[in-house]
């Protein structure tokens, strides 16, 4: 601890010479961080050490006189000054060769057949180590394989027991349906009987599992080898939060979603929407062919298509409805080609101007914005009405390692025990939690992990925020009439902020409700201080609403009004299905009032069916673009790969064409998603810095550009030879500095640029060590994203208007949506597999609610409002205040609901 | 010759019952601590008595105790648990403790945990032992009516409950650190150490984790002294042990002696020599994991150093002997079958390795061996070393197979040779 704080680096000898080493760490990832290979099974970076496979093994020696040394585990042993080790003693190499030769004298010589082949980390370790003869001579153990659900193959044979996947799935992602069994060679790795994996975590098994006992079942349907897949840096486009992702394409077909690393952002861990989320750019529905409803299909080709487009972009006004799901440069370039009054976000009123506030209040930099990895070394964190297991999975994931940690740091503080030291933190802290206060409209697996958990009406959550926020700041006026348990619920949670040095309050606009973002505001405002770093986190519900709401737009409806007055528009709808977003009546007003109607997207849906133009926009995989998440974080995302099918573009590519017609010239125009982004920090100031999210598209390293393809990349000259015997020439990529080959810079690349983690000897994702400074730290000169907000002083408003506690109203329901995460995407439910997951659309009621409409579990109910009517099956909840209604959201083919208005229910 | 932990047992009689155990000076012990100690002085008391562990690693008890955090500031609760989960093969001398004067456990229980402040307490208890199970259920039932156990023990402010907890019958629960994680619910897999159970034991709390023999010697250092049990053995190390010996000997059983006996007078006066037609081969001194002796070694005393400086382990010291018609091959063969079962699965080198060696052996006794069958079992016998692997129950595994190649090489070469086992 004294190194640590007077700043001292240890000094250690490896094989006798000396380096710096970081105090506080282990000699496992001490020595990987300096860059040497030491092979090691059961230790993961963010799950810490055990001991177990013993394949780390090095010898330590007393001092220089010491000949003869002992061995010891590098991951369970701590960095000391003066310390000397060595990873080539023979004993040593031995010793870990023989681990290996152990493991396999079970493990089956599939690699051929195994999906891990080629990115595996045991084939790795068993190279690295130098075992390469059996003399093991009698039969192997053999298992029986599980049914684990559509997202994961299991094939238990493989299994080396590194124990990784049950403390990856239980201890660090609070999963309690997969286990270990039995005991000694036998020891199995399943669930005690055939089923779904119920984690929503379940696919990063596929990633923790060092061989293939886990795989991507996903893949295996149309399975390629790492070695064969173009790959490309992307952000997941599922949710706000904008974890970061390797996407792989083969055949034009895209193969798989892995994690990237972002130290800030998603770490080592996705969730499975975000993984398995991607099939929907293979699907059959996508938009292919543009269409001219007038014109037969066969006849509109390129040249008619843009000819037609030329008038109505030149001849009518233009309007011009964005979306949240769409990239920053293609909403960017419609607000170019309509101009900016012309230029309305594509969603409601309601959300436009609750999300406007998030955004506002962020901008004002008064408040800190937390990252990931912000909220996951939190320690006390305020959960204020979102239900982040459903909207933000992964943020979830981030608040169990925040009460985990925070647990351990309390528990270790008195036993001096590193924070590697995994197993022995797990029986020191037993069931001590951090602090969290899950204050939810209905429960969430959070709840097992919870200081308090409690459940209420938004309204009254957001009295109890602004309680709190009172015992924090006397400035806010006191709420009044608090029941006893909810009075003592806000001193509780007001003491544990006060008492915390980095608190993190959680909100959203899932609840519909503008008081709940005040209380958080109010809460984090009156904890920051320069000694305490208080944070605060909102949820959006899509991949760019931020970067949407930053565009400062009106909403649809002054879209709508526009339309209604002016009938002689061309409107032209980006990737936006506006059923989801608003009422039917509305959307089929607005629609049938559009003069002429250009839809752009990438699959067909209600609002494509409307359009007089359609045209296919180009999905996540086959676009650049950037995406701003719900931190104000800017991430550039890259084409994985270029759709053979050449009417398949990016909006903002199709836009800038289409601005070029409109200007009859291309001069000065932008083209390429560099320029749309220097283009928006002149044209938009919020967005100031943000074309750093990526290097210009002629950054080249040593002259050359970076490689899609790894090295080892096969068949390039053979893979079209049923089209044609000639090599066609490699696809040319004019947007980005990344290239359609194997050929190009063959070091590692800026970080945002990683198309592939692949080090020599390191073939599978574990290599991403290599690209980071330290083991578990940050990538090597991290480019993670650009923050857009900055921390500004100025004299601090708080709210004072508390809302009034909430009443329920006679004969009316507050219907508020039920997200889920699997079954609320809009794209996810393109993937076979995550449509399997999705439970029944259901609406929600409070026991007593039902029974006084004479309703049981099952009757189907109507949601009446104005002339609007829709129907759901009834599920009760128990917990679930008397008074609201909540309705599954966002589900594949239901419209958008009147959500936060009172409704009417019917039998 | 005295026999303080024995001579109130007697073969075919009931267990003594607490008023029994109380008019043969039961119970006396205890009060005289709670009146008149301090829980460090019975720290230092049972630290100059020397007394060693009798589980088998023969670390001294009051040294051990004296690493448990105290005062004030000490974490709480603190643990008491006594190992009974006697599973090494060819040991039953914690059976006859438990089976023959529970309360002599008990009261020793209750003297360590005042030692060390300790409030709650565990019996683990070797699954088969369903006899022992009921007479310790009985009797700590007693113990409370009697107000021993519970709260302010003799109005002496000192509290502690007992529980008896039946293990599910694995031999790794008696390795102090799997046995913690077992009694919490868990797998029963070893911890590392550090950090130590007196610092991070039982539900992360100091805990010390004591053998039955080694318990039941406490009430009998409180009533006699240090200097006493010092005097009881014939070598450096303090107090009587009880021996046993297995095999094929006249009279097979176990008996309390001073430590320090030889061999020699354990097997030919105690178990009345070898049958008739039988010639002694091998003994292992301390149970299964330790490594076999021969008639060579008879004359060595039965104390923890002797049996080291031999090349063993005193170990449980109830020994196994090996006689000239049984096959050596086949007899550590059976060894290892049961050490790669017990297995507890959780490092590399023993889930995989001893079930390796456990082949090897079968197909040796069987006839199919190889020449460099004998280099791959001397080099598991190498590397399932300390510190190789995550606990002592592969080193231990390997104890007796490596001293079995040593001693007894040209079995293992004839089997390969003739390829048949000529036994």
């Amino acid at each position: 601890m004294s190194i640590l704080n007077q700043g001292i680096m240890p000094t250690i000898y490896i094989d006798n010479k000396p380096y710096e080493v970081k105090a506080g760490k282990n000699l496992l990832e001490a020595s990987l961080s300096l860059g040497f290979d030491l092979p090691y099974f059961c230790w993961h970076p963010a799950m810490g050490s055990v001991g177990a496979c013993r394949q780390c093994a090095i010898k330590i020696f007393k001092d220089e006189k010491d000949t003869n040394g002992k061995i010891v585990m590098s991951c369970m042993e701590s960095v000391k000054d003066g310390l000397r080790m060595s990873i080539t003693d023979s004993t040593a190499q031995a010793f870990r060769a023989q681990i290996i030769e152990w493991l396999m004298t079970n493990h089956p010589h599939d690699c051929p057949v195994c999906d891990e082949g080629g990115s595996c980390h045991l084939q790795d370790m068993t190279v690295m180590t130098g075992h390469d003869y059996r003399r093991f001579q009698f039969k192997k153990r053999t298992h029986i394989n599980q049914y684990l659900g559509p997202l994961i193959h299991h094939e238990m044979n493989r299994c080396i027991q590194c124990y990784r996947c049950v403390r990856f799935y239980r201890d660090y992602a609070g999963g309690d349906d997969l286990n270990v069994f039995g005991a000694h060679h036998h020891v199995y790795f399943g669930r005690e009987k055939d089923g779904v994996l119920q984690s929503p975590f379940s696919g990063n098994l596929a990633e923790v599992c060092p061989t293939g006992v886990f795989t991507d079942k996903t893949l295996k349907k149309h399975y390629t080898r790492k070695w064969d897949l173009t790959a490309a840096p992307s952000v997941c486009h599922h949710c706000s939060l904008g974890c970061n992702i390797i996407a792989g394409e083969r055949y034009g077909k895209v193969r798989c979603v892995v994690n990237r690393y972002n130290s800030s952002v998603n770490g080592y861990f996705l969730c499975d929407k975000g993984r398995y989320g991607y099939e929907f750019v293979n699907s059959v529905n996508r938009i292919t062919e543009p269409l001219i409803r007038t014109l037969p299909v066969e006849a509109v080709d390129e040249a008619t298509l843009m000819n037609h487009l030329k008038d109505l972009v030149t001849l009518y006004p233009l309007i011009g409805i964005g979306s949240p799901r769409a990239s920053v440069e293609s909403n960017f370039a419609l607000m170019q080609l309509v101009g900016k009054e012309n230029f309305y976000q594509g969603v409601s009123g309601d959300t436009a101007y609750l999300e406007g506030r998030m955004t506002d209040l962020l901008q004002q930099g008064t408040v800190h914005s937390v990252s990931l990895k912000e909220i996951e070394s939190a320690d006390a964190v305020l959960v204020l009405g979102e239900d982040i297991w459903h909207t933000a999975p992964v943020m979830a994931l981030a608040v169990r390692q925040s009460v985990m940690k925070t647990a351990a740091a309390q528990a270790t503080q008195q036993n001096s025990l590193a924070a590697w030291h995994d197993a022995a933190i797990k029986e020191l802290v037993q069931e001590q939690k951090g602090f969290l206060a899950n204050i939810t409209i209905l429960s969430s697996p959070l709840d097992s992990i919870s200081t308090i958990a409690m459940r209420n009406n938004p309204d009254n959550i957001a009295r109890l925020g602004f309680a709190i926020a009172h015992l924090l700041n006397a400035g806010i006026p006191a709420v009044t009439s608090l029941t006893e348990k909810e009075m003592h619920a806000a001193k509780h949670i007001a003491d544990a902020l006060l008492h915390a040095q980095r608190p993190v309050v959680i909100t959203g606009n899932s609840c519909c409700n503008e008081a709940l973002v005040k209380a958080a505001f109010n809460i984090v405002q009156s904890l920051s201080t320069p000694q305490r770093k208080a944070g605060i986190s909102f949820v959006f519900p899509e991949c760019n609403s931020m970067g949407a709401a930053l565009m400062r737009a009106s909403s649809f409806e002054a879209a709508a009004e526009r339309v209604r007055t002016d009938n002689n528009c061309t409107a032209i709808v980006l990737e936006n299905d506006l059923y989801r977003h608003v009422p039917a009546a509305k959307a089929d007003a607005f629609l049938s009032q559009c003069k002429n109607l250009v839809v752009m997207d990438g699959l067909h849906n209600r609002t494509t069916e409307k359009a007089h133009v359609l045209i296919p926009a180009a999905t996540f995989a086959e676009a650049d673009g950037t995406l701003v998440n719900n931190e104000g974080r800017a991430q550039h995302f890259y084409q994985v790969f270029m759709p053979v099918n050449t009417h398949i573009k990016e909006s903002w590519r199709w836009l800038g064409e289409m601005k070029t017609m409109q200007a009859k010239a291309s001069n000065g125009l932008q083209q390429h998603p560099d320029e749309w982004l220097a283009k928006l920090e002149i044209t938009l100031p919020q967005f100031a810095s943000i074309a750093k999210v990526m290097p210009p598209r002629h950054f080249r390293i040593n002259g050359q550009a970076i490689p899609r393809e790894p090295h080892r990349y096969s068949g390039r000259t053979a893979m079209y030879a049923n089209l044609g015997v000639s090599e066609p020439k490699p696809l040319q990529d004019d947007d980005s500095p990344l290239t359609y080959t194997m050929e190009g810079y063959a070091g590692i690349p800026p970080s945002s640029m990683i198309p592939y983690f692949w080090a020599p000897g390191w073939n599978s994702g574990q290599a991403v060590n290599k690209y980071q400074h330290e083991i578990g730290a940050a990538l090597r000169e991290e480019n993670s994203g650009i923050c857009l907000f900055a921390s500004k002083t100025g004299a601090l408003q708080f709210f004072k208007d508390s809302p009034e506690a909430f009443v329920p109203r006679p004969g009316k329901h507050l219907l508020l949506p039920q997200y889920q995460l699997f079954g609320s995407g809009e794209w996810s439910m393109y993937s076979e597999a995550i449509s399997e997951l999705v439970p029944e659309a259901a609406i929600i009621l409070s026991k007593k609610d039902a029974a006084d409409l004479g309703a049981v579990n099952g009757t189907l109910i109507i949601i009446e409002k104005n002339d609007f009517q829709y129907r759901l099956p009834l599920v009760i909840h128990d917990e679930l205040c008397s008074g609201i209604v909540l309705a599954s959201a966002g589900f594949h083919g239901m419209p958008a609901l009147p959500w936060g208005s009172w409704v009417k229910l019917n039998v | 010759m005295e026999r303080p932990l024995t001579k109130n047992i007697h073969a075919g009689r009931q267990p003594l019952s607490l008023k029994e155990y109380t008019t043969t000076g039961g119970y006396i012990a205890l009060q005289q601590v709670l009146k008149n100690n301090t829980p460090q002085e019975v720290q230092q008391l049972v630290q100059k008595s020397n007394l060693k562990g009798r589980g088998g690693a023969g670390f001294n008890t009051g040294m051990k105790w004296s690493f448990v955090p105290m005062g004030a500031d000490a974490p709480q609760p603190k643990y008491l648990i006594a190992n009974a989960d006697e599973m090494e093969p060819g040991t039953f001398k914690d059976r006859l403790l438990l089976e023959g004067n529970p309360h002599q456990l008990i009261e020793g229980m209750i003297i360590a945990a005042y030692a060390i402040q300790a409030n709650i307490s565990y019996v683990f208890l070797r699954w088969a032992y369903k006899k022992a199970a009921r007479v310790l259920e009985q009797s700590i039932h007693e113990a409370y009516e009697a107000g021993w156990l519970g709260q302010n023990i003799l109005g002496s402010g000192f509290s502690l409950n007992m529980h008896l907890h039946t293990g599910a019958g694995r031999y790794m629960c008696g390795e102090e650190t799997a046995l913690l994680n077992a009694l919490e619910g868990k797998r029963a897999t070893p911890r590392a150490k550090p950090p130590f159970p007196q610092v991070s034991g039982l539900f992360g709390k100091p805990t010390i984790v004591n053998n039955v023999e080694t318990l039941c010697c406490v009430p009998h250092i409180v009533n006699n002294g240090a200097e006493w049990f010092q005097s009881l053995s014939y070598s450096e190390d303090s107090g009587t042990k009880i021996y046993g010996v297995s095999g094929k000997v006249n009279n097979p059983g176990a008996w309390e002696l001073p430590i320090g006996v030889t061999m020699r007078e354990l097997i030919e006066e105690h178990a009345g020599g070898m049958k008739k037609g039988y010639r002694l081969k091998g003994v292992l001194p301390g149970g299964a994991s330790t490594d076999f002796l021969t008639e060579q070694h008879l004359d060595i005393k039965m104390d923890f150093k002797s049996v080291a400086a031999a090349g063993s382990r005193l170990g449980t010291g109830t020994m196994v002997v090996m006689d000239d018609a049984t096959c050596p091959v086949g007899f550590v063969h059976n060894l290892q079958h049961f050490f790669a079962q017990e297995s507890c699965g959780w490092c590399t080198p023993c889930r995989e390795g001893l079930p390796w060696v456990e082949k090897i052996l079968l197909s040796i006794e069987k006839g199919e061996g190889k020449q460099e069958d004998i280099d791959l079992l001397q080099m598991h016998t190498q590397l399932l070393g300390p510190g190789n692997t995550f606990c002592a129950l592969a080193p231990g595994a390997m104890e007796p197979l490596q001293s079995a190649i040593k001693y007894f090489r040209d079995d293992f070469d004839r089997h390969i040779r003739e390829q048949k086992c000529p036994y």
